[in-house]
């Protein structure tokens, strides 16, 4: 119960009039840049970014927070009303959700998704209250080898899990790792990859390289597609909403079932994605009449949308309670941490508890923020997209500038945020995924730190890392979860395992 | 139909064709991209080396941890490689067609430019050319909507960041005539 306690004392930091509105204009500027073709989650963080960088830790985090749970509700909206998946994660909701407002029921459409992506989060976010602390309270025994463990962990089940081609992943990933060690070494002071260039000595900063990595090549991306639209408008009226409330309780099983995939796949790093698109093949799965879907059936609305917003919402606890983020999104959260001066890991339970726990009440509170917000904005947001884009692409082109150049005032980075949006356009198009390369550039750093501490501890001798059964069965995981596939194809072999395939997106 | 149904209409006037010719294909990218990266590994290594790849008595010295990975870096661009180059003969998707080639062109070169105007004239007069230019250009919008909008979204960003929030942007002989 002291997580309680502690979650009032969270309360009690957010309640001030400042908070309460930095929380409304976060997210109004989530659910703004979740509507916009082209721009989502971890864009819109990436570029609002520098806004926060002269807040307090405390008021930074709750807006970014607070932009990232907008984006996931301002998803929803473009999915249902005009066809267009406004974030990967809310292609699940188009099968659905836009054939309900083809036959007029865009309301009761809308209603379905913002209250499941509702209760999705809360789900997330109360096993955030009492398991973080506990994780974290836990991981504070971890020497440098169990941590090594914990990030090898991590890049593995990226490589073992992802959907896209291993070899993809590996470069991804090694080269995230890579960037992320130029400049000065953290434990010899030696400079390392710079070529002689004074600029390269500060290193490549991460957030940089995700601004242009994210913001600049969507951009790009999005030129390319035809960009007129036609869809419907919509308002939602009290009357709807208590309609689709009345009927809740008969969808507590698909309900229930995909706030724990979401939860499951948010905390292991398999993202909101798959989450969405599994949360609706198994209520399809296990439907009465499984044919009526796709049809505009309001299950298929809530499945995915459940889903996608429990793992978005759970990608947060792996980053506050060992500093490993278990999504873009996270990712970025975290090196905004780094930015503000914390120090992300299991000390910051201990170290900075009103941050923690205001950042944990902020996700309460700005989820039923959001949900009345939405609910009633719906029609303004949704004639958002009758902005023409040649009008948002330049104004998004000169936030991610500005975003670059408030990190370290450089111009270089400018020029930095513009090749890795070149490079994120090159990438996205040939299937190298870019979420590998940014945990990894976060990460980097670290990751070699704790495997060079933990070399130092024991004399070289790699054995360090099966030295306790703790450390042990997390490097054995590690390297189980690298060669899953060719483990489970084996096991499928021998005849051990079925091979269940969900479909990929 | 009830009168929630409105209907919500854009259109984009410069779109590309559908059924414009490819320029190039994503293989050949992916070859392209692959060795470019192996290169870059082959550059990364050589440099790690030379600081220092192996072991001294106080541990792994600065370049054993980036040695190996770019070890790791060119051996997965070298698979990278080979797999695009086997896969050619099959079926080879579009990368880019003419026409989108076109318009991602239409984003790429006036934010090239921006960032070359930041450098000299500043961020916000930049800023403004940018996005009268490209409502101008690129979206075929009245010139008093497009020049309003972008004197007012570069004004709000120079009130929002260099005075309201202290992040103080680069600025041109523009702004150093109004005393900033």
């Amino acid at each position: 119960m002291e997580a309680f306690g502690l979650l009032l004392h969270g309360f009690a930091v957010l309640l001030t009039w400042k908070t309460l509105v930095l929380m409304m204009v976060g997210l109004v500027l989530g659910i703004f840049v979740g509507v916009l073709p082209g721009l989502g989650g971890p864009n819109g963080v990436a570029i609002l970014l520098p806004l926060t960088f002269t807040m307090d830790p405390t008021s930074a985090i709750v807006m970014l927070s607070c932009i990232y749970w907008g984006a996931l509700f301002g998803g929803a909206i473009t999915s249902i009303l005009f066809n267009i998946p406004g974030e990967a994660w809310s292609v699940a909701t188009t099968f659905d959700g836009y054939p309900m407002a083809q036959q007029g029921r865009a309301a009761e459409a809308l209603t379905a998704a913002f209250t499941s992506s509702f209760i999705g989060s809360l789900v997330a976010v109360l096993l955030i209250t009492f398991l973080a602390p506990m994780i974290s309270s836990f991981a504070l025994k971890f020497g440098p080898p169990e941590f090594f463990a914990v990030y090898l962990l991590t890049f593995c089940s990226f490589v073992g899990l992802g959907r896209e081609a291993k070899h993809k992943t590996v470069i991804s990933m090694s080269l995230g790792l890579l960037l992320a060690g130029v400049g000065m070494d953290t434990v010899s002071g030696q400079l390392r990859m710079t070529f002689g260039s004074a600029e390269l000595l500060r290193g490549i900063n991460f957030l940089v390289a995700v601004i242009g990595l994210f913001g600049i090549s969507e951009i790009l991306l999005t030129m390319e597609e035809r960009l007129a639209l036609r869809g419907h408008a919509a308002s939602i009226s009290l009357r709807v909403v208590l309609g689709v409330w009345k009927d809740l309780p008969k969808y507590w099983v698909t309900l229930l079932r995909s706030s724990f995939i979401g939860c499951w796949l948010g905390i292991t790093p398999g993202g909101a994605i798959a989450a969405s698109f599994m949360g609706y093949n198994l209520a399809k799965r296990f439907a009465k009449e499984p044919e009526s879907f796709g049809k505009g059936r309001i299950e298929g609305v809530f499945a995915p949308e459940t889903a996608a917003h429990a793992s978005g919402t759970s990608a947060l606890l792996p980053m506050l309670a060992l500093g490993i983020p278990g999504s873009g999104t996270a990712a970025i959260l975290l090196g905004g941490l780094m930015v503000w001066g914390l120090n992300p890991g299991p000390l910051l339970f201990v170290e900075h508890k009103d941050f923690v726990w205001g950042l944990i009440a902020s996700m309460y509170l700005g989820n039923v923020v959001g949900l009345v917000l939405v609910l009633t904005t719906v029609p303004i947001f949704a004639s958002i997209l009758r902005v023409p884009f040649a009008a948002v692409a330049p104004m998004i082109v000169v936030s991610c500038a500005i975003g670059a150049y408030a990190i370290q005032n450089a111009m270089f980075d400018i020029w930095l945020m513009l090749g890795f949006g070149v490079v994120g356009y090159v990438f996205k198009k040939i299937g190298i995924p870019l979420a590998p390369f940014t945990l990894a550039l976060v990460l980097g750093n670290r990751a070699e730190d704790a495997f060079r501490l933990s070399m130092i501890g024991s004399g070289g001798d790699l054995k360090v890392f099966w030295s306790n059964g703790l450390v042990g069965s997390i490097t054995t995981l590690a390297i189980v979860l690298l060669f899953w596939p060719v483990i489970d194809g084996l096991l499928a072999r021998v005849g051990w395992t079925q091979r269940t395939r969900t479909t990929s997106p | 139909m009830s009168q929630t149904d409105l209907e919500i209409v854009v259109d984009d006037p410069t779109a590309p064709e559908d059924d414009s010719p490819s320029v190039v294909s994503s293989g050949t990218i992916e070859i392209f991209v692959c060795l470019l990266l192996l290169a870059l590994a082959a550059t990364l290594g050589y440099d790690n080396w030379r600081t220092g790849a192996s072991w001294d008595s106080t541990g792994p010295e600065p370049g054993y941890f980036p040695f190996y990975l770019s070890i790791v870096l060119g051996g997965a661009s070298l698979y990278g490689v080979i797999v695009a180059l086997l896969a050619r003969s099959g079926a080879a998707g579009t990368f880019i067609t003419r026409a989108q080639a076109r318009r991602v062109m239409a984003v790429f070169v006036p934010t090239l430019l921006f960032c070359l105007v930041t450098q000299f004239l500043g961020l916000y007069v930049a800023s403004f050319l940018l996005i009268a230019g490209f409502m101008r250009m690129i979206g075929k919008i009245a010139l008093w909507k497009s020049l309003l909008t972008a004197f007012l979204f570069t004004a709000i960003m120079f009130v929002t960041f260099d005075i309201a929030f202290d992040v103080i942007m680069p600025k041109g002989p523009l702004e150093a005539a109004f005393g900033y």
